[in-house]
């Protein structure tokens, strides 16, 4: 049975509905090796093995009854805890949350239901989704299942889907969802050699998804290749009456219309990409993709975006000022966690219960935010930022006259120690910096595992297209995939 | 008009005033969640996932809310804003969900506008124009309640998303009475729209009053504001202490201080509720779950074509086309209800008497402030709840325009109506109210009268004319008030001749 565990989205799919195994079969191969790496890799907040075998029942039923099977059926998939799951712990990896059931089911993962996907269990996460490591969940940190030679350090999984990344890396899920900020899909699809797409803002619902800021965050699928991603990305996107950001137009066909022949495809480059002291393995990287679009037939065109350098400072000031108002609602007073000291009011349960329910990083964000809103400051730093957005915006329309599609790379290194960086805040969001752009143009954005460096760690490459063409980014990300033939993957150790 | 003025030690203030008006928009659903909105509920019944603020839960606009709102800015004719856009009010207190306030801060829905009031009906040169700044539309919050546990507080948050408007008003005003007819307007126009029924009581409706004092034509000084006022009279009252209070503490040598008040009716004055030193930093941004609200002409059109005939213009119409007094049409227009009720009565008056509304309008107009307001008043009851339709109304009037019964018996026979719920032509029948026009039995009356009286019939004869009306009365009253008063004038007329 080890033998299902090695396979994806597609390969499951065809395999139940050939009959070549049961959905059942799958579920309980992925269950097994879900709780064998549970302790050492930390992937999962909670499992639900019961979720992912009763999926698999009724996929197995349907199929016996000669009904038609959904475009995710027998797949059990991991989903990351920052979807509200029906019944089942939702935390956003936050001990304010901790206990938190919700009466209702996220639109995302109520369509991969629909779908016929089951769920193996809840994704550990960066707190709220803020991180690049995963060393700010408050239930411990995933371990990535990769590791330098000779080296037992643990690695980080990226962030903040870095459950989600290691779970599909180590082959504990053939899938899982994230939700990308600035990157937060991208980068850690990067660090363990998956595939991981953002779409356009607003593809997919962010009904039930825990927010963290409203503007940038969007849901979308990590899987072990790109046409895995469009298959998973057509059940999870759609217009959705609940989110009134949700783009009202019909889902495109991806998987269908899959091709990785670039004829006739302008590919741009980015020079303000190429950084000083950029590691000289992400650069070679860089050029083998360069080459291999060349080699599909793609013309590459050199582009500039002059206002890249105000990016991150731009998402830093937008996100965390979005974050301390959609966090208010963790208050102690109507749901998690509550901390009520003798003889406190309200204004100290507030306290207490925030000082104890959220980690530093969030703290640290939560304040950022508060400040730059704030009298006297709004216009010096939101005004201004949102004005930096418009232009950094206006960048990729300009550049997408000239070009069909962006290559990049998805992140400045490959995966580094865990508590390598966490000490210094400013170090560790350097790694959004070529992640965060796309995320506030709220373009379409992919990463795909490209080449191992120095270390035998991954490396990925990013391709960002025009809004709404989903499409035109997987297809360069699937002629990225076959000639890149990345078929590394993590020795088993756990 | 006389002027409004403090009498202060030092000579006469002027005060300045604007409101700042918070009303519930009339709608089936809260602004962002599509929950209930039924006043009175049981706590906490009325309440979505979005209004609870749950984790993940996000708002949509309620179209009518918008609608409502873009229509009293119609009415007002005001510049509807087809750009508007939600920003996010951020503060903390257990009666707010999300930690944020939903509003429009920086883009409201409804730009400047203008409400005309008038002080005395009878004297057009009391009106004034009363400037509005803006109307938005926001979520209220729940509430607290202390008196549930004895040391700990309750929500409810059934009120929490419901869709106000708040319609702030230039600081145009100048006295209580300004204020008060202000506001009085303001629910007028509010009621004929629909977009709040004003039940001020309810909550529906209440002002935020801010008051500043001034030698006349001065500098504008330091402004207060007293919240959630939530009766007209109080309005003025909250004006007047305020003043007064201000007046006092100027001359006294001290100085305004820019804060937030609070309204105490049993002692009829207003308290520090927070200074402008602890006044909230709101931290006002976009909101990023919801798209610039944009609105297209069809639907402004749909909006304005579904405006009612608002209180200035029928009132107007009622004075030239009716030919109504301008103190009638100003009563008769003061609350929907009542032009309501009176249009139908109207119809079904000149219906009755197959003539021109033109026509019975004085007579229908009359009736119903002289003789049907004194009688519901006297029951306690209103239009609303009146025992008696307008079609009701409109048989009494057609008895006594076709003589069948006087005016003085057409006030019993309201009475029994009232009391009874039987029609005015059953109870006239019944109780055998219908007018005399049997000569005979006048006549038979008045020789009565005049035998019994030929002292004054002396009188009455060499010059004391007045004494006419002495027999009218007995007459009528020796016909127990059935007899047609023209036929008693007529035949008294020739009888002392």
């Amino acid at each position: 049975m080890t033998g299902l565990t090695d396979l994806g989205i597609a390969a499951i799919r065809k395999g139940v509905v050939d009959g070549e195994f049961s959905a059942t079969e799958v579920a309980t191969a992925f269950n097994a090796a879900v709780a064998e790496a549970q302790v050492a890799l930390n992937a999962f907040i909670v499992t639900t093995p019961e979720k992912a075998l009763e999926a698999a029942a009724k996929v197995d039923a349907d199929r016996a009854a000669g009904k038609p099977l959904g475009t995710m059926a027998g797949v059990p998939i991991g989903m990351k805890d920052l979807f509200a799951t029906h019944g089942v712990q939702t935390t956003a990896a936050s001990k304010i949350l901790e206990g938190f059931k919700p009466q209702y089911e996220s639109t995302v993962s109520q369509k991969l239901w629909d779908a016929g996907a089951g769920m193996l269990g809840k994704l550990n996460l960066d707190q709220f989704a803020m991180g690049s490591s995963n060393e700010t969940s408050a239930f411990g940190n995933v371990v990535s299942p990769w590791r330098r030679p000779n080296d037992t350090a643990p690695l980080a999984p990226g962030g903040s889907s870095g459950g989600s990344s290691t779970a599909v890396s180590a082959r504990l899920a053939p899938a899982a969802t994230g939700t990308d900020t600035g990157g937060s899909i991208r980068q850690p699809a990067a660090f363990t050699g998956i595939s991981g797409i953002k779409p356009t803002y607003g593809r997919c619902s962010r009904w039930g998804v825990v927010a963290f800021a409203s503007s940038l965050d969007q849901a979308g699928p990590m899987a072990r290749d790109v046409t895995d991603c469009a298959i998973m990305l057509e059940a999870m996107a759609g217009f959705d009456p609940k989110d009134s950001t949700s783009l009202n137009l019909p889902v495109p066909e991806w998987t269908a219309n899959l091709s990785g022949d670039m004829k006739g495809k302008k590919v741009g480059i980015p020079r303000e990409y190429r950084l000083d002291g950029i590691d000289p393995d992400v650069a070679k990287t860089w050029d083998d993709g360069i080459a291999w679009l060349k080699d599909a037939g793609a013309e590459i065109v050199d582009i500039s975006l002059p206002h890249t350098k105000y990016a991150l400072p731009t998402y830093y000031i937008i996100a965390p000022a979005e974050a301390s108002s959609n966090l208010a609602r963790y208050d102690g007073v109507r749901y998690g966690l509550r901390d009520l000291p003798d003889g406190a009011g309200l204004q100290d349960m507030y306290a207490a219960t925030r000082a104890a329910g959220f980690g530093p990083e969030v703290k640290r964000r939560i304040m950022i935010g508060t400040y730059v809103l704030s009298a006297g400051f709004y216009d010096a730093y939101y005004t201004q930022a949102q004005k930096v957005r418009a232009l950094i915006a206006r960048d990729f329309t300009e550049a997408f006259k000239l070009v069909d599609v962006i290559l990049a790379p998805t992140a400045p290194s490959s995966a580094f120690a865990l508590g390598e960086k966490s000490a210094d805040p400013l170090e560790m969001y350097l790694n959004d910096v070529f992640s965060v752009p796309a995320s506030l143009a709220g373009l379409p954005a992919m990463s795909v595992p490209a080449g191992l460096d120095r270390l035998g760690l991954p490396l990925g490459l990013q391709v960002i297209g025009k809004a709404f063409d989903e499409q035109g980014v997987l297809n360069a990300s699937l002629a990225l995939e076959q000639r890149a033939q990345f078929t590394a993957r993590p020795a088993k150790w756990w | 008009m006389s002027e409004y003025r403090i009498q202060g030690d030092t000579g006469e203030w002027e005060v300045v005033v604007g409101l700042e008006v918070h009303a519930q928009i009339t709608t089936n659903a809260k602004l962002f969640s599509g929950a209930a909105t039924a006043f009175g509920a049981e706590p906490n019944t009325q309440v979505s996932l979005v209004d609870a603020a749950m984790p993940g839960m996000l708002p949509v606009p309620n179209r009518e809310c918008i609608r409502q709102a873009v229509r009293t800015g119609m009415a007002i004719n005001a510049q509807i804003n087809k750009w508007s856009r939600f920003d996010r009010k951020n503060y903390f207190y257990a009666d707010l969900p999300q930690g944020y306030q939903i509003s429009q801060l920086y883009h409201p829905i409804v730009g400047e506008g203008a409400i005309e009031i008038q002080l005395d009906d009878k004297d057009p040169d009391t009106k004034k124009t009363i400037g509005v700044e803006r109307i938005h539309v926001e979520q209220d919050a729940g509430k607290l309640m202390h008196d549930q546990h004895p040391t700990m507080s309750y929500v409810d948050l059934n009120r929490s998303g419901v869709a106000l408007m708040e319609i702030v008003s230039r600081p145009d005003m100048t006295s209580p009475a300004e204020a008060g007819a202000y506001l009085s307007k303001l629910r007028t126009i509010l009621r004929f729209v629909g977009s709040c029924d004003g039940n001020m009581d309810q909550g529906s409706m209440r002002a935020d009053v801010n008051v500043s004092v001034r030698k006349p034509g001065g500098e504008l000084g330091t402004r207060t504001e007293t919240k959630n006022v939530n009766s007209v009279r109080f309005v003025m009252a909250v004006v007047e202490q305020e003043a007064k209070r201000q007046v006092a503490l100027i001359e006294d040598g001290g100085k305004v201080v820019q804060e937030t008040r609070l309204y105490d009716p049993d002692r009829n004055e207003t308290r520090s509720m927070r200074s402008k030193e602890d006044a909230h930093d709101y931290r006002y941004f976009p909101d990023p779950d919801l798209l610039p609200l944009e609105l297209d002409d069809a639907f402004l059109e749909e909006c304005r074509a579904s405006l009612p005939e608002l209180p200035d213009a029928k009132r107007q119409r009622y004075e030239t086309a009716l030919g109504l007094s301008a103190y009638n049409a100003s009563v008769l227009t003061a609350e929907v209800e009542t032009a309501r009720w009176f249009e139908l009565l109207l119809a079904e008056t000149a219906a009755k008497a197959n003539k021109p509304e033109a026509d019975v309008a004085k007579q229908a107009a009359n009736w119903l402030i002289s003789e049907l307001f004194g009688a519901l008043n006297k029951l306690g009851k209103s239009l609303e709840t009146s025992p008696i339709s307008p079609a009701a109304g409109a048989e009494l009037l057609a008895l006594v325009a076709d003589s069948t019964i006087s005016g003085s018996i057409a006030k019993q026979v309201l009475e029994k109506m009232l009391e009874t719920g039987d029609g005015a032509g059953v109870i006239v029948e019944r109780d055998g109210l219908k007018q005399t026009t049997d000569t005979g039995a006048i006549e038979a009356a008045i020789d009565t009268i005049l035998a019994n009286n030929a002292d004054k019939v002396e009188q009455y004869k060499s010059g004391k004319e007045a004494l006419f009306g002495f027999f009218v009365g007995q007459t009528m009253k020796a016909m127990q008030g059935k007899a047609n008063p023209q036929m008693i004038n007529d035949l008294l007329k020739k009888k002392l001749a």
